[in-house]
């Protein structure tokens, strides 16, 4: 290679090394931020504010679903299998929402440790398979 | 081949079977995925738009990638073709992109329950929207076409760093995107009458973007060159 072409390439390297950098430093700035959500262990250790709006997320814990009959009113535990929140909740549902699979709702945490959620979201997981195998598995275990 | 006419005369012979095997492998592979594949235990159907999402993704992605090896050559040996190259392929990738970010937030609404969130993998995804954006609006902006195609090759060189935080956005943060269902170290959490699909549909979307590239590089060729005597002699006979 001759030296010209030999020196732009250095150029671009260090100009490619610069930018991976500063891309570096914002995102290892950001990191906690980044977060969509927090863990009911983060959750449980951080002093939360009522009037903050955040993230919580986990696994519906199974057999904790409690649907009320007249209203749209439900309450569930999430846990990350540490700790748990218990979520009020007061609207409609994901299709994906169930028990053991994840999920993330948005709302205040209260004094007495409860989650008033104004909105919950369903985590879908990087598995697909269909509903025969899907069986199987469940059969298996 | 880095020679405008033989460019020209042999993209003509090429283009004809990219197109033909770009409509076998996507009408095969989308046939195939949406209507004969299984129906997921959890999802449904509405899985079923992966086969145009995750293709629409990659490509996204890897169209950014390749457009920085053309700004590389473009910079270092100043191949004209490059610039070219690069300039036509910007916005093919931009517009994956969008399908990606749309049909994304369409499988997001019943799936999730909402049609957008900004957590790690979306909001990263739509940079390289931007980003594309940036290059395109930069390109337009230098009435110099040298000038114009070093500037946007350094741009894509500087813009390359977004791609590896795509990638492992899912992997560093909480996010409510999923984490890869295909890794290179273990086997695929999808069953094989589902993925095998989706491989046809992947091969189909690059040969998507080889044709439209093509396409969009004769164009470009056929612009630039146009005072040339080889152009004159095609649009005079």
């Amino acid at each position: 290679m001759n030296p010209l072409r030999k020196q732009r390439l250095y150029a671009l390297i260090a100009v490619l090394i610069g930018s991976l950098l500063a891309t570096w430093l914002v995102v290892s700035a950001l990191s906690e931020n980044m977060n969509l959500f927090y863990s009911p262990s983060e959750i449980l250790e951080a002093d939360i504010d009522e009037n903050a709006l955040i993230r919580a997320g986990g696994m519906v814990k199974q057999g904790s679903i409690e649907k009320s009959k007249d209203s749209l009113n439900v309450r569930f535990t999430v846990t990350d299998y540490q700790n748990e929140l218990i979520i009020n909740y007061e609207g409609i549902l994901p299709d994906l929402f169930d028990e053991n699979a994840g999920v993330v709702v948005r709302g205040n945490l209260k004094t007495d440790g409860s989650f008033k959620a104004i909105e919950v979201l369903a985590k879908h997981d990087e598995n697909y398979m269909p509903p025969e195998v899907a069986k199987l598995i469940e059969v298996n275990e | 081949m880095g020679s405008p006419p033989l460019f020209y005369r042999w993209s003509s012979k090429i283009m004809p079977w990219l197109g033909i095997l770009a409509i076998i492998f996507l009408s095969v592979g989308l046939f195939w995925g949406l209507l004969i594949a299984p129906t997921d235990y959890k999802q449904g159907d509405v899985y079923r738009i992966l086969y145009v999402h995750v293709p629409s993704a990659i490509l996204g992605q890897s169209i950014f990638m390749f457009m920085a090896a053309c700004g590389l050559i473009n910079v270092v040996w100043r191949a004209k073709i490059s610039g070219m190259i690069l300039k036509s392929a910007a916005p093919i990738g931009m517009s994956f992109t969008l399908i990606a970010l749309v049909t994304g937030s369409v499988w997001g609404k019943p799936t999730w329950g909402t049609w957008w969130v900004w957590d790690a993998r979306l909001t990263s995804t739509l940079i390289l929207f931007f980003i594309y954006a940036a290059l395109i609006g930069l390109y337009s902006s230098i009435d110099d076409k040298t000038k114009a195609d070093r500037a946007v090759s350094i741009l894509s060189i500087v813009g390359l760093a977004i791609i590896p935080v795509i990638k492992k956005s899912v992997d560093w943060w909480q996010t409510l995107h999923q984490p890869s269902t295909f890794t290179l170290t273990s086997s695929p959490s999808m069953s094989p009458d589902m993925y095998q699909p989706l491989l046809l549909c992947v091969i189909g979307f690059y040969l998507i973007f080889a044709f439209t590239l093509t396409l969009n590089l004769r164009n470009e060729v056929i612009d630039r060159e146009r005072s040339k005597n080889w152009v004159k002699q095609i649009f005079v006979n």
